[in-house]
């Protein structure tokens, strides 16, 4: 169990928890990142923030505050492109 | 295209018409703007990144005997009531009915697009899913099943190429179909206990006779599992129902980290996800890296990423101000200064017009207009640039890359998007702001829009930059939109330094695949700022030409003036013109170009052509090298950048602050910014040109 931002890239992880409150949670939920979603983090921007990951088939730009706020289960690459849909 | 069709069809049909509202509602860059240009034959802007359209739109088209009135609305990713692109949106489908719902799906992004459509049905209206960009689909080869897509959703999916034109009447027909079978059935995407506490907290709904409420019986029974503030307030709930739903939210479990509205949510996400495993299946060769991801690992590179930037951005000004654009715009002022004014003047002369009529049109409008018009070439050479960084999405990574830098400023990367904008023209950036979604933020880039110099201004540098810098004026032009940038930068910094810390500042953001840029989208964007910088020539700059030419020509008894001096806007500019002595250009003449400016940025240079009645560029060119050093002439550029943007701007400005306060406060901030920063700028160059 880690936070995203704790992922390096190309690494992938099943989303467990968020725990982002107020209006920017919802925004995040609806963006997709549900618990059980799958993400891969792609890269980190130059100056190491904010990332870019993949979540339900798009690329997605979070803030590292943000991301330090969602919990996943490090997965390996192969099980999320069996499992992702 | 299909509009002829559209319109013979009917003709060809009954004369019994009926006017139908539709409305198009899907994510932010889903296609919704480009299928509403396509069915209505209108051009709105386009392109390829996340809150283009930002108001709504309407538009009209006709199919076989019937009216359409379509309303493009604001993309939007679900229906919370926490920006304000999703209020307006929701609020226009619940009060403001449409006939039929058009809702745009991108296919080559199911899962996140059906998101809002599993919202949308819960309505209960006609609507249909046009499901766009399937050409792209095709062409990568994945293959995705109508039938059972239709199926699993209870609503009608039409396929369609919205840049392509494929597939719109088929979508037409089926939205007029939808409106007149009213065979609407809303789909339970909620299973187990959920499905039960929802179906009983509708039929709480369902005794109810208000027809507001049993028609969006399914929407309002989420939305108040969800506790959702606004749809508390939209509909009236007795103290008796309200402790009956209280009780029945309770039978769900909840945490503090799993809400009510992350059940709900997961809840769809899993049927969509369910669904897309059935009827979707991706061609197994195109697993790995897509083209987007392979061109991102060098466009937004951690090493590469800037540099590329400034590349890109250095390329676009060499282009504009160098041989390039210049070349065009030589061969334009050719025309006009030959063949043009020859012709008018031609004419008038087998008119036998008076002299002054002579003079009007010679000295007044066609030097002034002139003056401004030959820099359409790099204008257009700047908007077509632009636009195409717009069209393939690098603009949505050109916010990702700076969001740092932007929150060191207290900013997010989204502001950088309506500030690249501003380089064409600052109306859509201060419109384009509406994406932030913070008002702080908001109110604190329109601060700084103007400061992006626009296109109009190129007409004032491209003017005297290479007059006094010659062929290091494409240096000097790139240098001075650089001190804009900083100047801005600089203010926000301060300002927030000031203002009150809000709520903490976020950027997510989506990165759209890149997409190659259509002839039509680009088309569209030049030919609009094409279209808008004719019509000021028009209008804005020849009366002003004409007011100015006027006033120069007489004195205050209306008589000819033989000298200059002797005229209205000598003796009107003359109090002016010490304000500016400190900048450098304390000349009558630069005042009044200033003031003219203020109702267009081209009048600058149209007011200067004509006070030094000057017939072409060389007149023009020398006038002004006697009229100005290199250092008054790089300070008056200076000013020209940082003073009060055109009356539009302003106008813009004071929409979106819904202030007149703070637009005077704006307004006067930018003014005290130019001449600071000019008079600074001259005391400089005065030194190093000595």
């Amino acid at each position: 169990m880690i936070t995203i931002n704790k992922l390096k890239p190309s690494e992938c992880g099943v989303v467990l928890s968020i725990s982002i409150r107020g209006a920017l949670r919802r925004r995040i939920i609806d963006m997709g990142i549900t618990p059980g979603a799958f993400i891969k983090l792609n890269r980190t921007a130059p100056f190491g923030d904010p990332i870019e990951i993949t979540i339900r088939g798009y690329n997605l730009s979070i803030r590292k505050a943000e991301a330090r706020e969602i919990i996943v289960k490090k997965i390996s690459k192969s099980e999320y492109e069996e499992s992702a849909c | 295209m299909l509009k002829s069709q559209i319109v013979k069809n009917a003709e060809i049909s009954s004369k019994k018409s009926s006017v139908l509202k539709f409305s198009l509602v899907g994510n932010p860059n889903s296609g919704k703007t480009t299928l509403f240009n396509r069915l209505t034959g209108n051009t709105q802007s386009v392109g390829n990144w996340p809150g283009v359209t930002v108001e709504k739109k309407e538009g009209k088209a006709k199919f076989r005997g019937n009216i359409l009135n379509i309303l493009d609305l604001p993309g939007i990713y679900s229906l919370s009531p926490y920006s304000p692109e999703e209020v307006i949106t929701r609020n226009s489908l619940l009060i403001d009915t449409p006939d039929v719902i058009i809702n745009v799906v991108d296919a080559t992004n199911l899962q996140r697009n059906l998101y809002l459509t599993t919202q949308i049905i819960e309505f209960g209206m006609p609507m249909v899913v046009a499901l766009n960009m399937i050409d792209v689909l095709e062409k990568r080869k994945d293959k995705i099943e109508i039938e059972k897509l239709e199926e699993n959703f209870g609503v009608k999916v039409v396929p369609i190429s919205a840049s392509k034109g494929k597939g719109l009447e088929k979508l037409v027909e089926a939205a007029i179909n939808s409106y007149k079978t009213l065979k609407i059935s809303v789909k339970n995407f909620y299973s187990g206990k959920i499905r039960n506490v929802l179906a009983n907290i509708e039929n709480i709904f369902g005794n109810k006779q208000n027809r507001l409420e049993s028609n969006f019986k399914r929407f309002y029974a989420v939305k108040i599992f969800e506790d959702d503030q606004l749809a508390l307030n939209q509909i009236e709930v007795s103290q008796q129902d309200y402790k009956k739903i209280k009780k029945l939210k309770s039978q769900i479990k909840t945490s503090k980290n799993i809400d009510r509205q992350v059940i709900i949510a997961d809840e769809r996400y899993k049927y969509i996800c369910q669904m897309c495993e059935r009827s979707f299946k991706r061609n197994p060769k195109n697993k790995t890296d897509s083209f987007s991801d392979k061109i991102d690992k060098i466009l937004i590179n951690r090493f590469l990423a800037f540099p590329i930037f400034f590349l890109m951005i250095f390329c676009i000004f060499f282009i504009t101000f160098g041989s390039f654009g210049n070349f065009f715009k030589e061969k334009v002022e050719f025309l006009l200064q030959g063949p043009i004014s020859d012709f008018f003047l031609n004419f008038l002369n087998i008119c036998k017009a008076s002299d002054w009529t002579k003079s009007l049109v010679k000295d007044g409008i066609l030097s002034g207009i002139g003056a401004a018009v030959s820099f359409l070439p790099q204008i257009i050479i700047l908007f077509t640039l632009l636009s195409l960084l717009e069209d393939t999405g690098y603009m949505a990574r050109c916010a990702f890359i700076m969001d740092r830098i932007f929150k060191k400023l207290g900013l997010s990367g989204r502001s950088f998007v309506p500030m690249l904008i501003g380089f064409g023209c600052n109306v859509p950036a201060v419109m384009g702001t509406r994406i932030i979604e913070k008002e702080k933020d908001k109110k604190l880039t329109i601060f700084i829009i103007p400061f992006m110099s626009c296109s109009a201004k190129i007409t004032i540098y491209a003017l005297m930059a290479p007059v006094f810098f010659g062929s290091n004026s494409p240096f000097i032009i790139f240098g001075l939109y650089l001190l804009g940038i900083f100047v801005a930068f600089t203010t926000v910094f301060f300002m927030n330094k000031f203002l009150t810390k809000g709520k903490r500042a976020s950027f997510v953001m989506e990165l759209p695949p890149y997409r190659f840029p259509t002839f039509n989208n680009v088309f569209i964007h030049v030919w609009e700022s094409v279209k808008d910088f004719l019509k000021r020539a028009g209008t804005v700059l020849a009366s002003c030409s004409i007011i100015i030419w006027f006033l120069e020509t007489f004195d205050f008894r209306m008589q000819v003036v033989k000298s200059g001096e002797d005229s209205i806007i000598y003796n009107i500019a003359s109090f002016l013109a010490p304000i500016f002595t400190p900048c450098g250009f304390g000349n009558w003449r630069s005042s009044v170009a200033l003031v003219a400016g203020i109702a267009a940025k081209e009048s600058v240079v149209s007011t200067m052509a004509v006070l030094c009645n000057s017939n072409n560029s060389s007149e023009l060119a020398i006038f002004l090298s006697n009229e100005f050093s290199k250092a008054s002439a790089l300070s008056f550029m200076v000013f020209v950048l940082f003073y009060t943007p055109c009356i539009a701007v302003i106008s813009a400005i004071k929409r979106e602050f819904q202030s007149t306060k703070w637009t005077s406060v704006a307004i006067f901030y930018q003014i005290i910014v130019a001449w600071v920063m000019s008079s600074l700028v001259f005391f400089v160059a005065k030194i190093i040109f000595k």
